[in-house]
């Protein structure tokens, strides 16, 4: 079923490019590029907040950083 | 969960050699970071440097370099019960490279972690591609860790211990992002990570942290402990949601996030997440707000009745009710905007957040070691922790 959904997601979006255009030009993305957009703008911070949070409660996974041990015994 | 992930493959490649020449994608930028750490809380302190190079070594390729130290200072409630204090350090040390092909950006990592009890290795395989006039991304990765799980013998800081357990973990992820208006973002990601421990040598330790205990006994009489009891295999998903908005009358920005998760062993948890990035003329500011709670597992308990109740019995406070609740503030300074010999530009940043952790089913089990009567209705166990990061960026 998830297979399926996949499939149709897929074929929705990519038949859409044809027929549906851009609607935010390339010169119009100057605020989209400001560095405080970047949600991960320094990502050696954004590497240790995830680790912290990530040691100390059970969720994981979407997020920024994969890899590493834990050093939380 | 059973996914043909040979379908992504598929897909992958079709997009990959069907791509043409446009708006192309971009390598992340050439930059040098150098930070010290600290986190202070619940009688842990960690702290240590950390480094992070990223040059190009040819017009499309981009490869980095991250060195990471926590010296670890402990007497938690953990090791109070358990033990004795001790001091550790980890190393944690990843190289990578990421190969940009017109649209599509193809990405290789490896990291290595070592601990005196705790070895982890992790290969990373990542791909991102850009169409519909570049307004929209489709990403996928997929990690595979080999996790080795020892436990000290003594407080040799870098010596391995005999091998008590073996895990294999593995990630598959997916992620879309969507430009939606000329000030305006939203990205979806999910990930899915499956562990499968193999037990060595009879030790009983298999994705369970060999110094936990979980507890048993009477309510107002005693309490007693004993070597936790896991299951050897966990999967876990993860939806993330994540948005940013620019707000043109001040330049500045508003990130928000929301995450659920839930496991094989019944924990579901929500984060909710958002932030204010302020520039100056040569400043900027964050504020940040994060809120997490989360539902206990199914085998956990802060006391059962008697030993071996269960198959499996679990006292980690990681595995308990709880809700987490974080407020930050960063400010980065920036210097040498114009450039300067062969820096492009740098930052000097100072970042501080308190943590605060409340328990809802965890209890500080010290106040019942000198006084029985107390077993089982101890206080509630709270954590506070401050958390400080200050680095140097510099791009070239």
């Amino acid at each position: 079923m998830k297979r399926l959904m996949l499939v149709v997601s897929a074929v929705f979006i990519f038949s859409g490019c044809s027929s549906l255009e851009p609607w935010v030009k390339p010169y119009e993305r100057e605020n989209l590029s400001d560095p405080v957009m970047n949600i991960a703008r320094d990502p050696i911070a954004a590497g240790y907040h995830y680790h912290v949070f990530e040691t100390r409660e059970s969720a994981r996974g979407a997020g920024a950083v994969t890899g590493g041990g834990c050093g939380c015994n | 969960m059973k996914l043909n992930y040979s379908i992504f493959l598929f897909a992958l490649f079709t997009l990959l050699f069907t791509s043409k020449a446009g708006y192309a994608a971009v390598l992340p930028e050439e930059r040098v970071d150098l930070m010290i750490h600290s986190f202070d809380g619940g009688g842990v302190e960690v702290s240590g440097p950390a480094l992070l190079i990223r040059t190009n070594v040819a017009s499309n390729t981009s490869v980095f370099y991250n060195y990471y130290v926590d010296n670890i200072s402990s007497a938690s409630i953990d090791v109070e019960l358990g033990g004795s204090a001790y001091d550790e350090e980890r190393v944690e040390q990843s190289v990578g490279v990421d190969f940009l092909n017109g649209k599509t950006t193809m990405n290789l990592s490896y990291t290595d972690s070592v601990e005196n009890d705790y070895k982890a290795n992790t290969l990373s395989l990542g791909i991102s591609q850009d169409f519909f006039g570049d307004l929209s991304t489709l990403s996928m990765g997929y990690s595979q860790g080999i996790d080795s799980v020892g436990s000290r013998t003594g407080n040799n800081p870098m010596t391995f211990s005999s091998e008590l357990s073996n895990i294999k973990r593995q990630n598959y992820r997916i992620g879309f992002s969507q430009i939606l208006t000329k000030n305006s973002t939203i990205s979806l990601g999910w990930e899915t990570i499956t562990d499968e421990a193999t037990e060595q040598g009879g030790s009983g330790v298999t994705l369970n942290n060999p110094y936990r205990s979980y507890s048993f006994g009477t309510a107002g009489v005693n309490r007693s402990f004993a070597q936790e009891i896991y299951p050897s295999t966990r999967t876990s998903n993860a939806l993330s949601i994540r948005g940013s908005y620019f707000i043109d009358t001040f330049k500045s920005a508003i990130h928000y996030e929301y995450s659920r998760f839930q496991d094989s062993w019944g924990i579901k948890s929500n984060t909710f997440a958002v932030s204010y990035v302020y520039p100056g003329k040569n400043w900027i500011l964050d504020f940040r707000y994060r809120y997490y709670d989360q539902g206990q597992a199914d085998f956990y308990r802060d006391m059962f009745d008697f030993a071996n109740q269960f198959t499996f019995m679990a006292r980690d406070k990681e595995l308990s009710a709880f809700t987490s609740t974080s407020v930050g503030v960063s400010a980065s300074y920036e210097f040498a905007k114009n450039g300067w010999g062969w820096i492009d530009k740098g930052s000097l940043n100072l970042s501080y957040d308190v943590l605060n952790i409340e328990y809802d089913n965890f209890r500080d089990a010290r106040e019942s070691q000198s006084d029985g009567s107390l077993a089982g209705v101890e206080s509630l166990y709270t954590l506070e922790a401050d958390i400080i990061q200050a680095y140097i960026s510099i791009w070239y």
